[in-house]
């Protein structure tokens, strides 16, 4: 049923036909039901508009947004914009146009955001804003030479490379965080470029979030799978004992759980004690601060987003129809692949997205217990939103991260059915 | 009729329970005043803090001081100002920090004449937006149960694994991890930034670096380090000189290595347009008092602000004292300036770096 107006219809039909009185008298009834879903709905609507849809959009605005050169310098950003950078010199009427823009905003926070601004794009920008706003108001313009006292205040403003990153940095909106991203800038000529060989960064940390949140996965899954079948058959105290097992971790702080993997993993730790006193090892092993603690500790937090999927899934396989395979004389091999395992492929599918959405988003465990090698995409979330406060370049990563999952998401869906990994089927 | 008696009974049930109410709440409003919010880095720091200006303020004054703790960073301060929902009244910033939300407007500008005590400090201790709080200090130091007392002393030896093996622990940032790369590498203090600030004197650092780099395991919060060394993770590592020395009277021998010394200062700041402004400055005056810095220097080893504090501390305490002229040799002043141009570039590099087998 669509939304148009149905009191119009229904009041032709009323005048039309008897009948109509009934059509509408339903309606009515299916109307108001209608209102007391949309009704019960609300909240869902409102919290999710509210808490997802327009901090996701605040994200999507903020990675292209780009306020601080036109608000703490306009009548530059305006003049520069119409300088062709590559054919023409740059107008003098640009250095008077600096001048007069830093000493208004000398003193406001909108200098500060300039200077902030500048610097990503050339490093050393700040204090080459912040020391000429300074000086200038001491110095007098009489000369109407704002060109000379530019150049008097520091010699780097002879260097167009400055103006060019300003005119680059004065749109309104820019690609810069976007590209910065993914390792890519645009240069002098405007071109699009990787940056320098030692400052690319995010492409590898990229393909190590995503290495790191596959193998945890495929490793939890391994492990879940099995788990999750065992759940299923043994009997009931077993699988209370397992299935508490399983959540205890879940419901213990991450913080303490991450700390008691180092007690228990390090050098001197529980478990190399224990394998050196029982004489299998005679130097400790190292466990953490490298790649395997990383995995032992992310699949242990993670096994629980694994498994339940899966044992919900198996539960709801008949009994009997690994008992009609093997009365057909199926091999118990032969009956696990052609009749158990596609049937619980929703399970795993299911357990398996929800594992790998949680771990590519991870950043305090991987920097607590792995090596500076360990380091995931949402380390360097946090470090521009909390660090340097660099929320266009948080931003451009977050939107990276959300892509790569996004993707995910339609590729699971293409193969496996959107139907069979929201457990509809 | 009926429906409407009690709905007037309903009316004056709450009535009398709002008043009730009232009343409860009059005398806790009355009593004190409005609470002075305050934030810090948290850890035996705070402790520090909370023992000799916090609780004393509040005895002293009868308001409540509510503490709260982060981990640096000027993001939260950042929204608050934003959107005007200011809930943080002074807060210690890192200089660096501190600077740059100072530039973007985010804090008050302190007004030098309005403190009492503004003579007394040491005027360094003077921001536009800000009020030295302590002084800090990088050390190296090192496990006494593997080298007794013939440890590396110094960044120079810090390097040499061959003569003290084990693993080394250094902070995961460029800021400070380079300073020392360059002192290890026979750089002058004196001279230190002009070389950073080359491309040549990165490159020279991060080669420093590449020297050590399989053998540092890279810490990020203050406590770590020391964790580490009783775990026998690291055998020597930069760390904190505070938390050196505050596990040192918790009962261990850690030396403190200070030739080459980092240090910086920390800052008190207003986050701009709190209302408790007023308060602010008062707690800031209370927190200037050379008896209550002595309290804080004795809970914690850090080097204080007000000159006249310096005088009333027993020479013991002096002499582990960042400031303290004996552990000043090649020591290094952290340019915070620097720092604000060169972060993110050098972060870059050195996050590339780091990861990089």
């Amino acid at each position: 049923m669509s939304t148009t107006p149905l009191g119009t219809t229904d009041n032709v039909h009323f005048e039309a036909t008897e009948p109509g009185t009934l059509k509408k008298s339903m309606h009515r009834a299916e109307k108001g039901r209608r209102a007391i879903t949309w009704l019960l709905l609300a909240p869902l609507l409102i919290y999710t508009s509210v808490f997802f849809v327009l901090p996701l959009c605040t994200m999507l605005y903020k990675a292209v947004d780009n306020p601080e050169v036109i608000s703490g310098a306009p009548n530059t950003s305006k003049l520069l914009s119409t300088w062709q950078s590559k054919s023409t010199p740059l107008p003098d009427a640009a250095y008077s146009a600096l001048v007069s823009d830093l000493k208004h905003a000398y003193g406001k926070p909108e200098l500060g955001e300039l200077a902030r601004r500048l610097n990503y794009e050339i490093s050393g920008f700040r204090s080459l804003i912040m020391k000429s706003a300074r000086k200038l108001p001491a110095l007098k313009l009489g000369s109407n030479d704002a060109k000379q006292l530019l150049y008097d205040i520091d010699n780097r403003w002879q260097d167009t490379r400055y103006w060019i990153a300003l005119k680059r940095s004065s749109e309104r909106f820019t690609p810069y965080y976007l590209l910065a991203a993914l390792d890519l800038k645009v240069n002098d000529k405007g071109e699009i470029g990787f940056v320098d060989q030692e400052q690319r960064v995010y492409t590898k940390v990229l393909i190590r979030t995503l290495t790191i949140a596959t193998v945890v996965t495929l490793i939890c899954l391994l492990i879940g799978y099995p788990l999750a079948a065992l759940m299923v058959r043994a009997p009931k105290p077993v699988t209370i004992i397992l299935m508490l097992a399983i959540m205890l971790p879940f419901w213990t702080s991450l913080l303490a759980r991450t700390s008691a993997w180092i007690v228990t993993l390090q050098a001197n730790g529980i478990f190399n004690n224990f394998l050196i006193s029982l004489g299998i090892i005679a130097e400790p092993l190292e466990l953490i601060f490298n790649s395997t603690g990383v995995y032992i500790v992310m699949v242990h937090i993670l096994l629980p987003f694994a498994v339940l999927p899966i044992y919900n899934n198996l539960q709801n396989i008949p009994n009997h129809l690994m008992l009609a395979s093997s009365s057909l004389g199926a091999h118990p091999v032969k009956g696990f692949i052609s009749i158990y395992l596609p049937l619980s492929i929703p399970g795993i599918s299911a357990g398996g997205l929800l594992t790998f959405i949680v771990a590519v988003g991870y950043y305090i465990t991987p920097s607590l217990v792995g090596s500076a090698g360990e380091q995931m995409l949402g380390y360097f979330i946090a470090f521009y939103t909390n660090t340097t406060v660099n929320w266009g370049m948080a931003s451009a990563l977050g939107i990276v991260l959300l892509l790569c999952v996004m993707g995910l998401y339609a590729l699971a869906s293409v193969t496996l059915g959107v139907k069979q990994l929201a457990g509809i089927k | 009729m009926k429906k409407l008696i009690s709905i007037n009974k309903l009316v004056d049930s709450t009535r009398r329970l709002t008043s009730i109410l009232a009343l409860c709440s009059v005398p806790i409003i009355g009593s004190a005043a409005e609470p002075i919010t305050v934030v810090g880095f948290g850890g035996s720091l705070q402790d520090a803090f909370h023992s000799a200006y916090f609780e004393p303020f509040s005895e002293q004054y009868k308001v409540d001081v509510i503490e709260d703790s982060y981990t640096g960073g000027f993001a939260k301060q950042k929204a608050m100002v934003k959107t005007g929902n200011i809930t943080w009244d002074l807060v210690q910033m890192d200089e660096n920090e501190m600077i740059a939300a100072c530039d973007q407007g985010i804090l008050e500008p302190i007004r030098k004449q309005e403190l009492l005590l503004a003579d007394e400090l040491n005027p360094s201790a003077f921001s536009r937006c800000g009020v030295g709080a302590f002084v800090w200090s990088m050390v190296s130091t090192y496990s006494p149960e593997k080298f007794g007392n013939d440890g590396p002393k110094n960044w120079k030896e810090f390097w040499d694994v061959e003569k003290w093996p084990g693993k080394r622990g250094l902070r995961k940032q460029p800021r400070m991890t380079l300073e020392i790369a360059l002192l290890a590498d026979g750089v002058a203090s004196d001279d230190l930034y002009k070389v950073l600030a080359t491309p040549e004197g990165k490159d020279r650092a991060f080669a420093k670096l590449n020297e050590l780099k399989e053998h540092i395991i890279w810490w990020e919060s203050g406590a770590q380090p020391l964790e580490w060394l009783r775990g026998g993770i690291v055998t020597a590592t930069s760390a904190y000189n505070g938390r050196i020395s505050v596990a040192n009277q918790e009962g261990s021998q850690y030396p403190i290595g200070w030739d080459g010394q980092l240090y910086s200062m920390d800052y008190w700041t207003i986050v701009k347009g709190t209302k408790n402004i007023d308060r602010a400055y008062q707690l800031l005056d209370f927190m200037m008092k050379p008896e209550q810095q002595k309290l804080f220097a004795e809970n914690i080893p850090y080097g204080l602000t007000n000159r006249k504090a310096n005088q009333i501390l027993p020479n013991a305490l002096l002499s582990i004292l960042p400031t303290a002229p004996a552990n000043q040799k090649n020591a290094l002043l952290l340019d915070s300036y620097f720092w604000l141009d060169h972060e993110e570039d050098l972060q870059q590099r050195f996050t590339s770096w780091v990861s990089q087998n």
